[in-house]
């Protein structure tokens, strides 16, 4: 469960966002601009809300009221940017042990490998980053991140950096191990067809959540012209008068 | 026409290069060509050459450590932190570069020298730095600490964030996220930094001389030897040169032997 309530204003941008998820997948879907990237830094602990509370599974991990704003490395929050971020100057088998340093060495190797053999990684231990196809990049990713048994998932644009062929494989895969997993996992995107991956989605303009529901829920009642292009019934809108 | 012009244009580009290149190197051919090897050994054997390379050595070496450790760290928070502090700062580091050494000398002398601004303080703690080892030290971190710092803050922008923000996630905390993903990043770029800076405080001359003095053994460097010996024996100035030369070839090569930047990839090429 990850109860989220935070307001942040940067810039031109005034956030206010609440959403609660439980051990389902939630898309963040919304123009640019609209506050999704600045929502996940909330969350990770890297950029401090002006006020709210954040919690995962009981645990307090920011509370502007009692002071609490647990580090992002204590968070045990798993992220993955949109280019995945794996450290080019280590191997893949580096790059899985990375959250493990708690742990001896054959036991982080031990984990990581078993991750990255379920996430069909397993044969690129020793490869660099720079020499994996978009496709390999993300289960590395995603193994280096789940090897530390995080209590929620937040992915970034997952698909955006991959060609179609990838981009659909991908997807089906990762909606196996979304099911599988079963951990509240928020993905922030402005793909329609991210959707199919999701539960429910959550749409932010301008710093708020517009609508929230299920994808048939949000193409019988579009609240927005936005809403409306995303599930496809943007012709069923009456044009906003200029 | 135009082919005319293009010629043109490209005979200017072969002149200004060859007269360049030609003035740049003259000089340093002009060290080794006009030395008979005799006189070059027996300028090795002078007096003032052992102790003056030592010292510049232990000088440089002790400068360039305290350079790169606080120049280290001063980089990232620079880097990482933009504002106005930040740019004050980044302004702020990069003014010794463009002081006159002398200049430097005398401002090193007027802040720490005997009757300096805080001279009066430090001889209470029983510290006086003016015309001692300790003073060279300082007057070479001085000049050369521009060098390294403005090659540590690029080298430290130019990682990329969300790497930075993945390590946080991962568990690392704020300095080993420096350590672990921040420094190996940027390494080329400080071992290149830590070579310009490093140069520089070799060569080090004008502050040293104001700040420092030249006393065979205490003070006097390198270059202050060249100077001292050019007085008496212009054979054996021309021999410390030629050391001078070959020690500073022989640690940026080593030191562009560390930091094999090529080899390195690209910090990660975007995209599939």
């Amino acid at each position: 469960m990850l109860e989220v309530r935070v307001a942040r204003r940067l810039g031109a941008l005034d956030l206010a966002i609440e959403l609660s998820l439980d051990r389902e997948t939630v898309l963040v879907a919304g123009p640019n601009g609209a506050g999704k990237s600045t929502l996940l830094r909330l969350l990770l602990g890297v950029l401090r809300p002006d006020a709210g509370r954040v919690a995962v599974d009981g645990a307090v991990l920011f509370d502007g009221d009692a002071a609490i704003d647990v580090p992002a490395e204590e968070r045990r929050l798993a992220y993955l940017p949109q280019d995945y971020a794996l450290f080019p100057h280590l191997d893949v088998l580096g790059n899985a042990t990375f959250g493990l340093s708690a742990l001896d060495r054959r036991e982080r190797v031990r984990r990581a490998t078993g991750w990255l053999e379920r996430l069909g990684a397993g044969h690129l231990l020793d490869r660099s980053p720079s020499a994996l196809s978009g496709g390999e990049r993300q289960r590395v990713a995603l193994a280096r991140a789940l090897v530390r048994t995080p209590r929620a998932l937040l992915l970034d644009e997952p698909f955006a950096s991959l060609d179609p062929i990838a981009r659909r494989q991908l997807r089906a895969s990762l909606s196996g191990w979304l099911r599988e997993w079963r951990l509240p996992a928020l993905i922030v995107s402005h793909d329609p067809a991210d959707a199919e991956l999701a539960d429910r989605i959550a749409v932010v303009e301008d710093g708020r959540v517009v609508q929230q529901g299920t994808s048939s829920e949000l193409r019988r009642a579009p609240a927005s012209a936005f809403v409306a292009e995303l599930t496809g019934t943007a012709a069923a809108v009456p044009e906003p008068v200029p | 026409m135009s082919l005319r012009r293009a010629n043109a244009w490209g005979a200017s580009q072969a002149c200004a290069s060859a007269l360049l290149v030609g003035f740049l190197l003259v000089p340093v051919a002009a060290l080794v060509l006009t030395l008979r090897w005799a006189d070059f050994l027996d300028g090795l054997r002078h007096p003032l050459l052992l102790p003056a390379l030592r010292l510049s050595l232990l000088t440089t070496g002790t400068s360039l450590a305290l350079v790169v450790v606080l120049g280290s760290l001063l980089a990232w928070r620079i880097a990482r932190n933009p504002g106005r502090v930040s740019r004050w700062m980044e302004a702020i580091t990069q003014l010794p570069a463009v002081i006159p050494p002398a200049v430097a000398g005398v401002g090193l002398l007027l802040a720490f020298g005997r009757r300096g601004l805080f001279g009066g303080w430090l001889a209470a703690h029983g510290i006086a730095p003016a015309f001692t080892t300790p003073a060279v030290v300082m007057a070479e971190a001085f000049v050369s600490a521009p060098f390294f710092v403005q090659a540590a803050i690029a080298a430290f922008r130019r990682v990329d964030e969300n790497l930075l923000v993945v390590a946080r996630t991962l568990g690392a905390s704020p300095f080993r996220t420096f350590l672990r993903v921040g420094l190996p990043l940027a390494g080329p770029g400080l071992v290149a930094g830590a070579a310009m800076s490093w140069a520089r405080s070799l060569g080090e001359f004008g502050a040293t001389l104001l700040f420092a003095g030249n006393l065979t053994g205490r003070t006097q460097t390198l270059p202050l030897a060249v100077y001292t010996a050019m007085e008496s024996d212009l054979r054996a100035a021309q021999a410390l040169s030629l050391v001078m030369v070959a020690v500073a070839f022989a640690l940026l090569f080593v030191l562009r032997r560390m930091a094999p930047g090529a080899a390195l990839p690209a910090p990660e090429a975007r995209g599939a």
